[in-house]
């Protein structure tokens, strides 16, 4: 029993490491500003900002643990938000705005996948080229002209995706719960996960025991698209516009996210109760540091700090590279020598 | 269901497992293969024996569907296998341990051992995980003399030796039961006590009445075990002798022939 549940912590060392850096950040902020911190004021603001970016980083995991890249997704939220916001403006349903929206995201997803598997250009650089398209393609549609949304308002759809459940909890917030869960679930729990992980590992090896390599890529950059439409969405619902901007500054935020969240950029590991925290921290620590006290010029190197501390702390966890046992040996040798 | 990628029995080849008929195959202008014919019959063991790049691993990888034939056809149990694809030959029975072991190196053993195969609820696609775990024990146990001792299949392949992944591919090949296993290089890179145990291992797969296809370089462990050998050289098929016919240090012999004049020994051509 005892071995089980110590190979379990060895499992998920890294979880566990990124949860104390969580529960840390918010002890420091709420010693720092115990007022902001002990309200609830702060996490309802909270659960009602970070759930888009939170979405993105978890659809965005899958894609990382395959090995590949997507930075197209900034301006797929943006052009599916503006397919939502048209469709909506022209036709006055939702229902029909929601659906255009996310075949749209599908269809960005599937343009992606095209690119990448049967033309053979690296993910990374074609989603570069991607970014661009898209962007420019709202632009051109909206002519950089924005689209009011106050008439989604009193829908079921804007109360069962933005409204506040019992006026305390925003709904966005759980669908990101529930997101995860799910996401979470079928990475461990699913056919499809071991596919994930198998071909993130080993492309090769993977082909030879007869994984459709192809199709779980495919899918991977489908649900990217379809996630990206869905935060989009939810985003424009949340403030009632749609700003041809929209989407813009998710990119290194879900990124940081993936990756403080333990998912290697190697592809063949990841969590998604990683992101989820990862996200957590992404979108809480500029509100920590300022209510905290500090100028808001310091936002953005606390976010480098925290971001390069804990990718530190992973490296040297990773036993394959050895790195962190000589670094704990040489600081040991160190020790010794100054109580000489 | 199981057997949907086999197609019309002809009665002239039903006593062969698998036969391969005028395999042709190149890789952008490279030939690999220039009309090879193979054949493996019911419970024996072929050596595949050649030189690098004498085609071995390319004529295995079209009859486990990795890789396809320009030209030729594959005939398993006498019917002709068309639209070979990975999938379609583990059903029929075809398990292959690979020179690369095929093996995700972060992933754990039990996700390994079942992978492209999972145990999993119906048409659901969840994992049967505790069965699928408890499956892997079970098997690492068996296995046990080909694997060390203690190893779990919670555990992460990466940390394991070069034996104890190889009895890891071949403990996968054995679990599903299949008819033929391919052995490609399965010696390579392993110490002497771990080469017997893939030696036995062959054995093992003879007294099963199943077959195998080994394939080497090394002839002194493929001399051990198998019934046939065929020897490939830069695509072709140089001779098929069986072990019966011939010593080790005449097969050594008509190797080295074969290396300087692309032929057999004239006494064993017509063998």
């Amino acid at each position: 029993m005892l071995d089980k549940i110590k190979l379990r912590l060895t499992e998920s060392k890294l979880q566990i490491s990124i949860f104390f850096v969580l529960i840390f950040l918010f002890l420091a902020f709420a010693i720092g500003n115990p007022r902001t911190f002990l309200s609830y004021n702060i996490y309802y603001a909270f659960m009602s900002i970070i759930p888009f970016a939170a979405i993105i980083s978890i659809a965005l995991t899958p894609i990382v643990i395959l090995g590949e890249m997507d930075l197209s997704f900034p301006s797929v939220i943006g052009f599916c938000a503006w397919v939502f916001a048209a469709t909506f403006t022209q036709y006055g349903n939702i229902y029909l705005a929601l659906i255009c929206s996310l075949a749209t995201g599908l269809f960005a997803g599937f343009v992606n996948s095209i690119f990448i598997i049967r033309i053979g250009i690296p993910s990374l650089i074609v989603t570069i080229g991607m970014q661009y398209l898209w962007r420019g393609l709202v632009m051109i549609a909206c002519g950089g002209i924005g689209l009011s949304l106050v008439d989604t308002q009193g829908t079921f759809l804007y109360k069962a995706f933005v409204g506040r459940i019992g006026n305390v909890v925003p709904a966005q917030a759980l669908w990101a719960v529930v997101i995860a869960i799910v996401f979470a679930l079928i990475l461990n729990r699913h056919r499809f996960g071991v596919h994930l992980l198998c071909v993130g590992d080993d492309a090769v090896s993977s082909r030879m025991m007869g994984v459709n390599v192809e199709k779980v890529r495919t899918i991977a950059f489908m649900q990217m698209g379809f996630f990206a439409a869905f935060a989009g969405i939810l985003a424009s619902m949340e403030v009632l516009y749609f700003w041809p901007s929209t989407g813009e500054g998710y990119l290194m935020k879900s990124l940081a996210s993936v990756f403080i969240g333990g998912t290697s950029v190697f592809g063949g590991t990841g969590t998604i109760f990683g992101t989820f925290v990862g996200s957590i921290i992404m979108g809480s620590l500029e509100a920590g540091i300022v209510s905290s006290g500090i100028s808001g010029f310091w936002t953005k190197f606390i976010y480098g700090v925290v971001i390069v501390l804990s990718l530190t702390i992973y490296a040297l966890m990773s036993k394959r590279t050895g790195f962190g046992k000589k670094l704990i040996s040489f600081i040991k040798k160190i020790g010794t020598q100054k109580s000489r | 269901m199981k057997n949907d990628a086999v197609i019309s029995p002809t009665s002239e080849v039903t006593q062969l497992l698998v036969k391969m008929e005028n395999i042709h195959k190149s890789f952008g202008g490279v030939t690999a293969l220039s009309g090879v014919d193979f054949e493996v019959g019911n419970n024996e063991i072929v050596g595949l024996i050649g030189d690098n790049g004498a085609g071995k691993s390319t004529l295995i990888k079209i009859l486990t569907g990795v890789a396809k034939q320009d030209t030729g056809k594959i005939f398993w149990k006498g019917g002709e296998l068309k639209n070979n694809n990975v999938e379609k030959t583990r059903n029929i029975g075809i398990e292959t341990v690979y020179q690369d072991r095929a093996l995700a190196e972060k992933q754990n053993i039990w996700r390994n051992l079942f992978l492209g195969r999972e145990k999993v609820y119906g048409r659901t696609g969840f994992l049967r995980v505790a069965e699928s775990k408890n499956d892997a024990d079970k098997m690492l146990k068996e296995m046990i003399g080909f694997t060390q001792k203690g190893l779990a299949a919670n555990l992460g392949v990466s940390g394991l030796s070069g034996g104890e992944k190889q009895g890891i591919a071949i403990a996968r090949a054995l679990y599903f039961d299949a008819e033929l296993i391919i052995l490609d290089e399965p010696t390579n890179n392993l110490s002497l006590s771990e080469t017997n145990k893939v030696l036995n291992f062959c054995k093992e797969i003879k007294k099963q009445g199943k077959a195998c296809i080994f394939i080497t370089h090394s002839i002194y462990h493929v001399y051990a075990v198998a019934d046939k050998f065929v020897i490939l050289d830069r695509g072709k098929v140089v001779g098929t002798i069986w072990k019966k016919d011939i010593t080790m240090d005449k097969l050594i012999e008509n190797l080295e022939y074969i290396a300087k004049h692309g032929r057999l020994i004239k006494a064993y051509a017509n063998a």
